[in-house]
């Protein structure tokens, strides 16, 4: 019988408003330790904290973009527990009454829409940054004294937290991608993963097929990479179904992931860890967001990621909608004219893998480039594709020089190759059509790369079918 | 309103209180007797009564998201007890 993964997520999302979320010392990333903190985010007797009215506005805005409901009225509320990363012995985060409530973000598939549950998104104040020292480079484990940086301390998170509805790694990737976008695209935050402005964990469990209920799960931290999300998730789906196959039981517990090793080891018993005796935080006022703020925000989110897949994958077919819109790329896409797929093609594939940053690619250049890449040698397309970003670029001279179409200049190299590979001109005919490819390349190499390879083909298709 | 001896005991743990264990006992009767005295509130009819989260009927006090100056890292760190390489040391958190 079948196993069926159960996974939700934990999405945290850094906003990058222009200060933290009860002072207004300055949000910044990458400034030397400790120059960006004042007695409220240091937690000195007697201070008070004051909200960010941008990050509760913004909070609204990815509610609404989830398809979430917005509160009348929501909470602050005291979540209770000693760190050294916590220095008023409590984080200010949102409990029982969040900003936004219940919801459901549509991401596309290749086999249709998957409709992901949202459980609710609310706002909180972030932890400041830890350096172990002293012990084992980087993890919690072994270290003897740890360096506390209060920079990051006291800057506005979002935490999403996903229904149990995505039933396999893959698709708690492309989930989680689409959020990225999203979120990106509505300018809140940078949302990078290896920065550490968006941080993902996983709660995963397995079942039979068709069993109802849950089975215990297991929740894996911090991973910082997509890859890696999709990597630690496999990983704990094998480990619990090996679990129960051998007849043993899973363990609730909070897990690891180490994606040197692809080894999963528990980080601390869930037991203790979880009472963190919340109540509301008496030093701030309900939020209640007034109904013509919500509604102007709703008003300004534009179309969003999952529906332009949609639009797009009418086009070009969905792999490559889904890449070009996760990636931003399709601004690009759009704006550029041309065969569609083929456009989508060289964006996907040829611009994004020299490096080239679409958005200073000028789209009607691109498109001429796009128009006449057949007629064109590969290594001056090649060439021009790399150069298309930079400042004043033109296709002109790239276009002037054309590829080598003429048969009667061709026929010469194509002989020759044909010549030189009987073995292979016999396996041709003998049926097998795939080494078409093999003398065309040869030709390209004969000819510096300068023949139009669609002739090429064409010409050897020709001669071989005689 | 009856508090055992484990919920005290639990309670102080979370608190990273150490109550020697001759003062359980006064503590368990103490931590009762608040009980007792916020339970009074469920004597009344309450159906209907929003939790009041905050005495104040307020709501959205906030600022705009506009930066002030942060204090100069010596003062943040003057009162840190083992300062060093610009940050507040600590010891492991394991």
């Amino acid at each position: 019988m079948t196993w069926e993964p159960v996974i939700g997520l934990e999405i945290h999302v850094q906003l990058k408003t222009r200060t933290k979320m009860f002072c207004r010392c300055a949000n910044v990333w990458g400034e030397d330790p400790n120059t960006r903190t004042c007695p409220v985010c240091l937690a000195h007797p007697g201070v008070l904290p004051v909200p960010n009215r941008r990050a509760i506005e913004w909070t609204v805005k990815l509610g609404l973009a989830l398809g979430c409901e917005v509160a009348p009225r929501a909470v602050f509320a005291r979540k209770n527990y000693f760190y050294p990363d916590l220095p008023k012995g409590y984080q200010i985060s949102q409990y029982e009454q969040p900003l936004c409530g219940p919801g459901r973000f549509v991401v596309p598939g290749p086999a249709g829409d998957h409709e992901i549950g949202i459980v609710r998104a609310h706002l909180e104040e972030d932890a400041a940054k830890t350096i172990h020292v002293g012990g084992a480079a980087g993890r919690i484990h072994g270290a003897e004294t740890s360096l506390v940086d209060f920079n990051r301390g006291g800057t506005p998170l979002v935490e999403i937290v996903s229904e149990p509805d995505l039933r396999s790694a893959e698709q708690a990737k492309r989930f989680l991608q689409l959020l990225r976008q999203t979120v990106v695209e509505l300018g809140i935050s940078d949302a990078e993963m290896e920065k550490g402005s968006l941080r993902c964990d996983a709660n995963v469990s397995v079942r039979r097929a068709g069993e109802a209920g849950y089975r215990t799960k297991t929740e894996l931290k911090n991973m910082n990479s997509f890859t890696f999300v999709a990597r630690g998730i496999e990983a704990e789906v094998e480990r619990q179904i090996a679990t129960y196959e051998a007849g043993g039981e899973v363990v609730q517990e909070t897990l690891h992931f180490d994606p040197q090793t692809g080894s999963i080891t528990p980080l601390r018993s869930k037991e203790e860890a979880d009472d963190y005796r919340y109540f509301p935080e008496p030093d701030l006022v309900p939020v209640a967001p007034p109904a013509e703020l919500v509604a102007s925000l709703a008003a300004a989110i534009p179309e969003l990621p999952g529906a332009r897949i949609r639009r797009l994958e009418q086009e070009i077919g969905f792999d490559l909608a889904e890449g070009l819109v996760t990636s931003g790329r399709d601004r690009l896409y759009e704006r550029v004219e041309g065969d569609r797929r083929a456009v989508a093609n060289v964006i996907m594939n040829q611009l994004a893998g020299a490096g080239v940053d679409t958005e200073r690619v000028d789209p009607a250049e691109l498109g001429r480039l796009i128009e006449a890449r057949e007629r064109m040698p590969r290594t001056v397309f090649d060439e021009a594709i790399g150069r298309a970003a930079e400042p004043g670029f033109s296709a002109a001279p790239y276009l002037e020089q054309q590829a080598v179409s003429d048969a009667g200049e061709l026929e010469p190299a194509i002989s020759a190759v044909l010549a030189a590979h009987p073995d292979q001109v016999a396996a041709y005919r003998g049926g097998k059509d795939g080494l078409l490819g093999f003398f065309v390349g040869q030709v390209m190499k004969a000819t510096g790369g300068k023949a139009n390879a669609r002739v090429v083909s064409e010409l050897v298709r020709e001669r071989l079918g005689a | 309103m009856a508090i055992t001896r484990e919920q005290v005991l639990h309670v102080a743990r979370l608190a990273r209180l150490r109550i020697p264990e001759g003062e359980v006992e006064a503590v368990q009767a103490q931590l009762g007797a608040i009980l007792d005295a916020v339970s009074k509130v469920s004597e009344l009819d309450l159906a209907g009564a929003e939790p009041t989260s905050h005495p104040l009927d307020l709501v959205n006090t906030w600022d705009e998201d506009i930066s002030r100056p942060s204090l100069p890292r010596e003062e943040a760190l003057a009162n840190a007890p083992d300062p060093a390489e610009n940050a507040f040391r600590v010891p492991s958190a394991g």
